[in-house]
């Protein structure tokens, strides 16, 4: 049952919230146990917060939403909970408040049943970087299931929980979602606060959904979505009601078709269900034209020096003082930074920090991180031109379904390209959404659509079409079903 | 480009990281497929192009009252601290 659907039944009585948070945490603790989706699990505190739920059901108050199981990837702080980011660094770390998110959500009546696992500080593609292991596909176990929010989308991909939240930075929902056959929506940066959120690169990380539908996406995403005085980036603009935009006819609507998309690289069966899914959105009175974003090919290694760079700045906090992992007796001052830093971060972390401290390093900034951004000035033209044309642009989310767990962990440029097709919507800052469009030999496909900022209604409602007439986003894992 | 050994061990020491003798010639290797990786950037025609400084345009940074609103909550975040001593965070000597 999608969120949407079990929020219906709990307002018509169907069952209890509490009866509904038992029934996922049943399934976290035994057909989910060997997934590896979760880092911490909150029963207690989630059969109260259901036992509230129902208590506001019942006095006829709250929403769609209240009563509905989530879980939050552990990179959103959770008062008294363990918040780890998926590192040895914070594995001590018990946030002493709420993300923004999560108060949001709470608010909103949803009841939390625990922390994803995910790449370390959200610094992959495939959940192997996680100091608590790498979590795997629903739909395989010998393969990833991405990332890096790979945990929440092998979490809502088996049924473990109605809906997850995520973080996108270059296409950490997206990703994971496509390989896991669910919808997984990134909005415009800036749309949902990120107070709360452990930063990894502060002009790309957005939060977002992991969601089993569009509707579950416009529902929870309208919840999470707005203004917030405690995030500075977080946008002044107004949040619309998503769900209620959802019935949008598609007839007139132009899609841009990315050629750069569909080059070398592009595995044949993921190409073939993208484009039958195109075609089922001409079906519905769309109109298709292609067009080409002469800049794309070079968003990935504009990414590799944008986003080390902020990392490199955001994780100096981690120095073994105020949080965090501290070594054993350090002789001195650097050699605790060095040496708290060395065992708290895992090799990709340390990988990029080491690739950011380049980059912005004496003599070498201007040859990297300003050509960089000035690359990037030039993919987010190539867009803005595009949405000239189109109100929408169109293609895959990744290159191939999911590989499998070891694959490309030695060769970091491999597993990079890996989010090829997604890195453009965070250089930009656009909106964006994968949705489950096909299988090939048995793994999910995603479809990606990009919207031009602030189209979050207009992606959704795209989505939504899609799924009243396809039923790719129904279909479960066979070992979950 | 090709990173040597010495720019590795340089760039680690910059960004407080202890590299073991084991993992060094590992990050040597990836670290430099990453730079020339990266290098690719440099063909790209970018002159007269301003660095992007924002994603999004015509957003006005809003200002709060300069007021105090937060409380006290040094106990609680001190809490994760690993050493702590009334009210100080404690670190190894710096000054002798």
């Amino acid at each position: 049952m999608t969120a949407a659907e079990i929020g219906r039944g709990l307002r018509a009585g169907s069952f209890t919230s509490v009866e509904v948070t038992k029934h996922f945490l049943e399934r976290i603790n035994h057909a989910g146990k060997q997934l590896n989706a979760f880092i911490t699990v909150t029963p207690e505190r989630a059969i109260a917060d259901a036992g509230r739920a129902d208590a506001r059901i019942a006095r006829g108050e709250g929403g769609p939403l209240t009563g509905v199981p989530l879980a939050h990837k552990d990179i959103f702080c959770t008062a008294g909970v363990l918040t780890s980011c998926g590192s040895r660094m914070l594995s001590n770390f018990v946030a002493p408040y709420d993300a923004t998110v999560v108060e949001r959500l709470a608010a909103a009546g949803m009841v939390m049943l625990g922390k994803t696992n995910m790449d370390e500080f959200a610094m992959g593609s495939s959940n192997e970087t996680s100091w608590y292991g790498p979590v795997r596909n629903p739909w395989d176990g010998t393969k990833v299931p991405g990332g890096s929010s790979g945990g929440s989308a092998a979490a809502v991909a088996a049924r473990l929980v109605p809906v997850a939240t995520g973080t996108d930075t270059g296409g950490s929902i997206r990703q994971p979602g496509a390989l896991t056959g669910l919808t997984g929506f990134k909005p415009t940066y800036g749309r949902v606060s990120r107070y709360g959120m452990v930063a990894f690169a502060s002009s790309l990380d957005q939060a977002g959904v992991l969601a089993q539908s569009a509707e579950d996406a416009a529902l929870v995403l309208g919840a999470m979505a707005g203004h917030d005085a405690r995030d500075s980036t977080s946008v002044v603009v107004p949040v619309p009601d998503y769900a209620a935009g959802l019935g949008r006819s598609m007839k007139g609507l132009r899609i841009g078709v990315i050629r750069e998309f569909f080059g070398e690289g592009l595995e044949e069966g993921t190409g073939r269900a993208v484009r039958a899914a195109l075609e089922g959105f001409s079906a519905m009175g769309a109109t298709i034209v292609e067009l080409s974003l002469p800049n794309l090919p070079l968003s990935v290694p504009t990414y590799y020096v944008v986003a080390p760079a902020e990392c490199s700045s955001n994780l100096s906090r981690f120095d073994g003082v105020r949080f965090g992992h501290r070594c054993k007796e350090p002789r001195d001052l650097l050699d605790m930074y060095k040496r708290s830093r060395g065992e708290g971060f895992g090799a990709e972390v340390k990988r990029r920090i080491m690739t950011g401290t380049y980059v912005l390093s004496a003599g070498y900034y201007d040859a990297y991180y300003l050509k960089a951004q000035k690359v990037r000035s030039l993919i987010n033209a190539d867009f803005k031109r595009a949405f000239s044309e189109v109100d929408v642009l169109m293609g895959p989310t990744t290159p191939t379904p999911a590989f499998a767990i070891g694959a490309k962990v030695d060769d970091p440029i491999t597993m990079y390209l890996n989010d090829i097709y997604t890195i453009g919507a965070n250089l930009a800052g656009l909106p964006a959404v994968s949705v489950p469009c096909g299988l090939v030999e048995g793994l999910p496909v995603g479809l990606q659509i990009i919207g031009p900022h602030f189209a979050e209604a207009r992606l959704l409602a795209a989505a939504h079409s899609w799924q009243l007439v396809t039923d790719w986003h129904r279909r479960l894992p066979p070992l979950f079903a | 480009m090709t990173l040597t050994r010495r720019d590795v061990e340089g760039i680690a020491l910059l960004a407080r990281l202890e590299i073991s003798e084991q993992e060094l010639p590992v990050y040597v290797g990836s670290l430099s497929r990453i730079v020339g990786f990266i290098d690719q950037l440099s063909a790209a025609a970018t002159e007269g192009v301003e660095p992007m400084a924002h994603p999004l345009e015509n957003q006005v940074q809003p200002l709060r009252d300069d007021q105090v609103t937060e409380v006290d909550h040094r106990d609680r975040y001190q809490g994760n601290a690993p050493l702590v001593a009334a009210g100080l965070y404690l670190v190894p000597k710096v000054i002798e």
